[in-house]
């Protein structure tokens, strides 16, 4: 049957398709779609889907379930196989019970992530092999072969989607779900499930010793396949293999083409294709993987191969490809001209305003940031995290973001590394709870003397809404223990721990400069639910407007930066946009903003 | 050597449907019994900023159009129309709604929005044909101005190679039987406005 599916949509069918039991993960852009599409089918499908707290955790769960000989999948993005990365590399050593597919799913250029890792890499560190598609229906097939390349090497099997094939639609061949082996059951047996020294060690003579059949399989995947015209060719992997094949056709040039989807690359086909060109391209997005496996095959079959790539400048060491900029490539190596540019001047796109994305009209982050400047100042030091809230950026209350709950241990850092004035470290509820409380323990363990603010929207709004623990309900719609975030924060060592309403800006200052005097550890709890979450759960207010007879044009409103606001030269006025969370009348000090009776 | 039967790169702001409209192009050509691809926007810049969908009807490459290559520009947002103009091919059409969705940069005054007549003289140097309406007044119009995207998916019907029945098939298995009337007649309006 075939259906209009999104690529992370594909990657779930298969994953029904493999017959799996557990399916674990941790939101993140551009993987999040697979276990969205997932937890509302868990109880129908007889399926355990988990949002997780973090990767790691997911990763573990997802490792226990195919040590019991259930078949597992676990989600994440690149960074978060940073977090995972401990369990992953180990995994490899003490090999999967149930086929275990690991899905990382990379962010050329940076849409919506803070680097450009290539996940492609870390299969190669841990050993194991890595599928990566093109497209959504290689996506499907791929995750397919992924669950039994697992159980025939008794290895965990990477697939690498990127963002244009996560978030790619296509019209996708897919088959029914199958149900789940009945019957499993977790075998005693410490040699592969222990991770001793003494065990260790054979495990990896072993893990080493299956590397030459894995690549042996991978050879003959339909996803290497080659195509020669001519001594010029090109070799391309995942996404940039489709890209170069629409290249060629378009160009009706005579290239030979070598298309690689799956790792370790295979010696004899990149060596049998080297054999037949006399200059090559090799074009792949983020590292020169690759090219540096071509670089090493060609001293042995083809010394005189001239190699062209990312080293020789034809293709961009950073961001993404695209088909004009791979078409580009191709006619630079061959010698033809590049297509000309659209004839757009820079001139004319500069009259445009900038779009940048941003908080939403009424996010609660707004005013929290709002009340914590008035309390800390301009010159407080504001170390923030990875959520909605990093796009308070402009409002000089974010000067640090490095990754997934770094914002209390960068702050407590920066303390100790003598800076004197207040800190205020900010980061979400879900951050919090992924990988913050630790940070939270260490800061209260070794002294730190700074604020933390969770904003507490009660979701992970960035990614799309999907519940953690403190959302009182898991994955599937199952509620879920009431948690109290000022309780954990307390049960951590902090020894200042209140809650308020950014809506309620004049107590949210309040409490904020209470936490600044505090001359310990002190942790505010902004809570107020995501405005979207809101509007979904049915939430009205009134919006408000702006008395243009009070309004003297001052801007305080206007520079709150709320989207609803405007500024018509000599007065503000309030649009459609206005979610009534009523900030702005609060802070207007003329008293022009009200609510529309 | 042509790639794809029709190329068309969807733009707007983040909330304003862009991914509906791509979702019941593609459906449509697949009741068509076309091959399909597309590429969406996900994730930070869903939150206001400025969206890109692709879809290319009649394709079996990758879902990513090249600049120059795009038959229709179809644009929920007359600044947006211009910022991913050089999608257009020479030989493109652009599709504008001239309602202007301010963004922040303008309503707290760090930049100025252009004037409509700004946007347009430049998009009508690279497009072959550029058809400017008031989308979000014919949504009105209807009934509501959510059914924005919909009077822009009537405008874009004609350039489309699938049938209209088939389309507006796809619109009813996409969108809530409530909201079906008022997408119907914003389709209607948005078909009338670019004959």
């Amino acid at each position: 049957m075939r259906e209009y599916l999104l690529g992370n949509v594909a990657i779930a069918r298969g994953i029904l398709e493999a017959g799996a039991g557990v399916v674990s993960g941790y939101p993140g852009t551009p993987s999040s779609e697979i276990v969205d599409y997932l937890a509302p089918l868990a109880g129908e499908q007889g399926v355990h889907v988990e949002w997780s707290v973090n990767e790691k955790v997911a990763m573990e769960v997802a490792i226990g379930a195919s040590w019991t000989g259930t078949r597992s999948a676990v989600t994440m993005k690149h960074v978060g196989l940073n977090v995972a990365a401990d369990p992953f590399m180990t995994l490899a050593y003490l090999g999967v019970g149930g086929g275990m597919v690991v899905i990382s799913a990379d962010d050329p250029y940076c849409h919506s992530s803070q680097n450009e890792q290539d996940s492609r890499r870390y299969a190669a560190f841990a050993r194991v092999p890595c599928l990566d598609p093109a497209d959504p229906q290689e996506a499907r097939d791929m995750t397919l072969r992924a669950f039994a390349l697992s159980e025939e090497f008794g290895v965990p099997v990477m697939l690498r989607p990127t963002t244009r094939v996560s978030h790619a639609r296509a019209d996708v061949l897919v088959g029914p779900p199958t149900k789940r082996l009945a019957g499993p059951r977790f075998e005693k047996n410490p040699s592969r499930r222990v991770a001793l020294p003494v065990h260790a060690r054979p495990l990896h003579s072993e893990l080493l010793n299956k590397q030459a059949g894995i690549e042996a399989a991978l050879e003959k995947e339909p996803w290497n396949r080659s195509m020669v015209r001519s001594e010029v060719g090109v070799i391309a992997s995942g996404i940039a293999g489709l890209y170069a094949e629409e290249a060629i056709a378009g160009m009706e040039a005579e290239v030979s083409l070598l298309r690689i989807g799956t790792y370790p690359i295979s010696r004899k086909v990149v060596g049998d294709f080297l054999e037949k060109v006399r200059q090559v391209l090799v074009v792949e997005e983020m590292d020169p993987v690759v090219e540096e496996f071509v670089e090493m095959v060609a001293k042995e079959r083809n010394p005189d191969l001239e190699i062209l790539g990312k080293r020789s400048g034809h293709v961009p060491g950073v961001g993404e490809l695209d088909p004009l900029t791979v078409r580009d490539s191709i006619a630079r190596m061959m010698g033809l001209p590049s297509r000309p540019a659209p004839k757009i001047s820079p001139q004319i796109l500069s009259i445009l305003p900038p779009r940048p994305p941003a908080l939403c009209p009424g996010c609660s982050h707004r005013a929290s940031y709002y009340a914590m400047r008035k309390a800390f100042g301009k010159d407080a030091v504001y170390p923030n995290d990875i959520g909605c809230y990093t796009m308070g950026v402009g409002m000089g209350t974010v000067d640090t973001c490095l990754c997934m709950g770094a914002s209390i241990t960068v702050g407590a850092g920066i303390r100790f590394g003598g800076e004197e004035r207040p800190i205020c470290a900010v980061l979400g509820d879900s951050t919090f709870l992924h990988s913050g409380l630790t940070g939270l323990l260490n800061a209260a363990y070794n002294g730190a003397r700074m604020t933390v603010a969770i904003l507490d929207n009660s979701i992970t709004a960035m990614t799309g809404h999907q519940p953690h623990p403190g959302a009182g309900r898991t994955a599937s719609g199952q509620p879920s223990p009431q948690l109290s975030l000022e309780d954990i924060c307390r049960s951590l060592g902090a020894s200042f721990v209140e809650t308020a309403d950014p809506y309620e800006i004049d107590s949210m200052i309040e409490t904020f400069e209470r936490a600044r005097d505090h001359p310990g550890l002190s942790v505010v709890v902004a809570k107020r639910a995501c405005v979207i979450s809101e509007i979904r759960s049915g939430v009205r207010r009134p919006r408000l407007k702006v008395d243009q007879e009070k309004c003297e044009g001052c801007r305080i409103c206007v520079n709150f930066g709320c989207p609803a606001i405007e500024f018509d030269g000599t007065v503000a006025k309030i649009n459609a946009l206005c979610s009534g969370c009523g900030v702005c009348a609060a802070i207007c000090p003329q008293q022009a903003i009200e609510v529309v009776k | 050597m042509r790639t794809s039967e029709c190329d068309v790169v969807v733009v707007g702001v983040g909330g304003q449907g862009v991914i509906l409209i791509s979702e019941i192009i593609g459906r449509a050509a697949m009741l068509a019994g076309l091959s399909v691809r597309g590429v969406e926007t996900h994730g930070m810049a869903q939150r206001g900023g400025s969206v890109i969908n692709h879809i290319r009807v009649g394709c079996k490459y990758s879902a990513m159009i090249s600049p120059g290559s795009a038959d229709v520009l179809l644009a929920m947002e007359p600044a947006e129309a211009l910022r991913y103009a050089s999608y257009l091919s020479p030989k493109g059409v652009a599709l504008v709604n001239t309602r202007p969705v301010m963004p922040v940069t303008v309503t707290t005054g760090q930049a100025r929005y252009p004037s409509i007549e700004e946007i347009l003289s430049p998009l009508r140097e690279v497009a072959c044909e550029v058809k400017a309406m008031d989308a979000t007044g014919l949504a009105a119009k209807a009934g509501s101005p959510q059914a924005t995207n919909v009077v822009m998916l009537g405008a874009i019907a004609g350039y489309l190679p699938i049938e209209e029945a088939t389309l507006l098939s796809a619109l009813s298995e996409t969108v809530p039987a409530r909201f079906l009337e008022i997408n119907r007649k914003a389709f209607e309006l948005g078909k009338i406005e670019v004959e």
